[in-house]
């Protein structure tokens, strides 16, 4: 599947060309809420977690899992990726298509050990890419689905009967004190997590996110970058999700999230919005024109750069002050900008240097006659 | 609801069953005072034995005094070694240290120490076919139950005290949730009857739709 750079060819399972579920910038609250989450930690009874079994073992565990997955009907058509026979080019592509986790892509069964041959892999729901299940991960499984805007609800029925539907084919370890057993103790229980990427560039202008920081600290939810833990907030994407997972169900966990602190989140990105549009109208239209000119003009750009302009025009966009942008485009260059897809979309590897030329040609292309609006 | 003696409203309800035949009483504050009912709840055995074990579990970090697994017998993973990692060998660790895991759970769950939520479904009816046995041993005994909802009750009044009442209040729901979860014997009940009464298992297929 794989041309001698290592990227995917033209019959790869997927399509990493198009934009994913999460990017369509469509749902409810869709002006802040970028995309929801939720996943699951679930391992299979009878094998030892992933960090402490034999090679053999994972080899076993990961058969069973792909034998259940497969079996599961769990969506129409389903990629199934083993990632030990993948290359840095795919797993990159992957990661930055939030399909796995970094430490997936490397193979990590701890901080020490492992590595990229490590027998795992990622099932993949096509063409949408909403659900994803990492095997061999941190825990046997990882059940991952996404969607755009809030729509934390529907993803905990849906989740729900993606769980139902693989347990009805092997036993899960579960303990009746300590709910479904995890490797790391953090998400044992109901060993659900639920997630929310938030655009948030007016609290950003305003310096009021560290409010938010220090409000969600509190109620023990996290808030961290575009990819996770120990990411920066790039593009002024912040994720928040919930830190505890044991004596509490997964509907209560929900409500604490959509009945109290997103709301307010949501709340004051808008009111932020709302003031510095009323009162200081003329620094957004200065940042959100610059965005543009920069993008449009530019012939060197790092992913940073490219990502931080691309929120305020996206910024320009939902408060009404570019009507002849969609939101969707603008997503989806977001993901086109880094390192794995822009190598894919010039068909070669490229040096950090060269990608900074190709970033910055892609972008002009894509934003071509929004020039000198 | 008002009180038998029809002046106040009814804030104690008591479901008590005495051979098979169930005994509802709704008093208020003052009538329950008198008829010598305690006004807060009861703290259940199993809660005073959860703090307990946790008491135990924090010294047994320093100089046990009740025997623990210093190895998991499953997969010879010691208490030391998942210090380093973060991370279990695999299910039986849990049990093997569930002493010592106890206090840092509590910490790392805010006051969790049970699990309240789903149940594997297809485990949940399968042992509902084998009968009693098999339920306990997916569910956990009254014993488990009552600790689970100990530790719901403890969780509602620290949110009490830090004044978060919204969050009290779902507690409170997810209580009267987990305590309509089928009793395997008579027991008296202080919390006021479900609505809906559920049967089987904390399973969210039975729960109500998350409120947005």
């Amino acid at each position: 599947m794989n041309d001698p750079a290592g990227l995917p060819g033209p019959n790869s399972p997927i399509d990493y060309h198009a934009p994913t579920a999460w990017l369509l910038g469509t749902g409810e609250d869709a002006d802040v809420v970028m995309s929801s989450r939720a996943r699951l930690a679930r391992n299979i009874a009878g094998f030892p977690f992933v960090n402490s079994a034999s090679r053999d073992d994972r080899r076993h565990a990961l058969a069973v899992s792909r034998q259940r997955i497969m079996d599961a009907r769990l969506t129409k058509k389903l990629a199934w990726i083993e990632l030990h026979e993948t290359n840095h080019a795919v797993r990159t592509l992957l990661v930055e298509r939030h399909l796995i986790s970094r430490q997936h892509a490397k193979g990590k069964l701890n901080r020490t050990t492992g590595g990229v041959d490590e027998p795992r892999a990622v099932a993949v729901g096509t063409p949408d890419e909403a659900l994803s299940i990492m095997v061999n991960e941190e825990d046997h499984l990882r059940i991952q689905l996404i969607g755009s805007g809030l729509c934390l609800n529907d993803l905990l029925r849906r989740i729900d009967d993606v769980d139902d539907r693989i347990e009805a084919g092997i036993d899960y370890a579960f303990s009746p004190r300590f709910g479904y057993l995890t490797a790391c103790p953090t998400n044992v229980g109901t060993g659900i997590r639920f997630g929310v990427m938030l655009h948030l560039p007016a609290l950003k202008l305003t310096g009021d996110i560290e409010k938010v920081k220090r409000a969600a600290g509190g109620m023990s939810l996290a808030v961290r970058g575009f990819y996770g833990e120990g990411s920066d907030a790039s593009a002024d994407l912040y994720q928040i999700s919930n830190q505890t997972t044991l004596g509490k169900s997964e509907a209560a966990i929900l409500r604490e999230l959509t009945g109290e602190v997103l709301p307010a989140v949501i709340g004051y990105e808008r009111s932020a919005r709302q003031k510095l549009l009323e009162h200081r109208s003329e620094v957004i239209e200065d940042k959100v024109h610059r965005a543009i000119g920069v993008l449009t003009h530019a012939r060197l750009l790092s992913t940073e750069e490219a990502m931080d302009h691309l929120s305020m025009i996206r910024l320009g966009i939902v408060a009404g002050l570019m009507p002849e942008l969609e939101q969707q485009p603008i997503n989806h260059l977001l993901l086109m900008v880094q390192p794995g897809h822009l190598q894919m979309l010039c068909g070669r590897v490229l040096s950090q240097g060269e990608r900074r030329i190709e970033r910055a040609k892609l972008v002009r292309e894509r934003l071509a006659g929004v020039a000198g609006s | 609801m008002l009180c038998e003696c029809g002046l106040r409203e009814a804030t104690i309800h008591e479901v008590t069953i005495t051979n098979g035949v169930r005994v509802e009483r709704h008093l208020c504050e003052q009538c329950a005072q008198k008829l010598g009912l305690p006004l807060h709840q009861q703290a259940p055995v199993s809660e005073i034995l959860a703090k307990f074990v946790s008491k135990q579990g924090a010294q047994s970090v320093v100089g046990p005094r009740k025997p623990t697994a210093a190895q998991c017998p499953q997969c010879g993973l010691t208490f030391a070694a998942f210090k380093g990692t973060e991370l279990l060998g695999c299910p039986t660790c849990y049990e093997a240290f569930e002493v010592p895991l106890s206090p840092l759970l509590e910490r790392t769950h805010e006051g969790g120490t049970h699990h309240v939520g789903k149940v594997p479904k297809r485990a949940l009816e399968a042992s509902r076919l084998r009968g009693p046995e098999a339920m306990e041993k997916l569910l956990g005994g009254l014993a488990e139950r009552q600790a689970r909802i100990g530790s719901l009750r403890k969780q509602m009044e620290d949110a009490v005290k830090g004044e978060q009442y919204e969050r009290a209040a779902q507690i409170r729901d997810e209580i009267r949730r987990v305590s309509s979860i089928a009793p395997s014997e008579p027991r008296a009940e202080r919390e006021p009857p479900p609505e809906n009464p559920e049967p089987g298992g904390p399973n969210p297929h039975s729960q109500e739709p998350p409120r947005s």
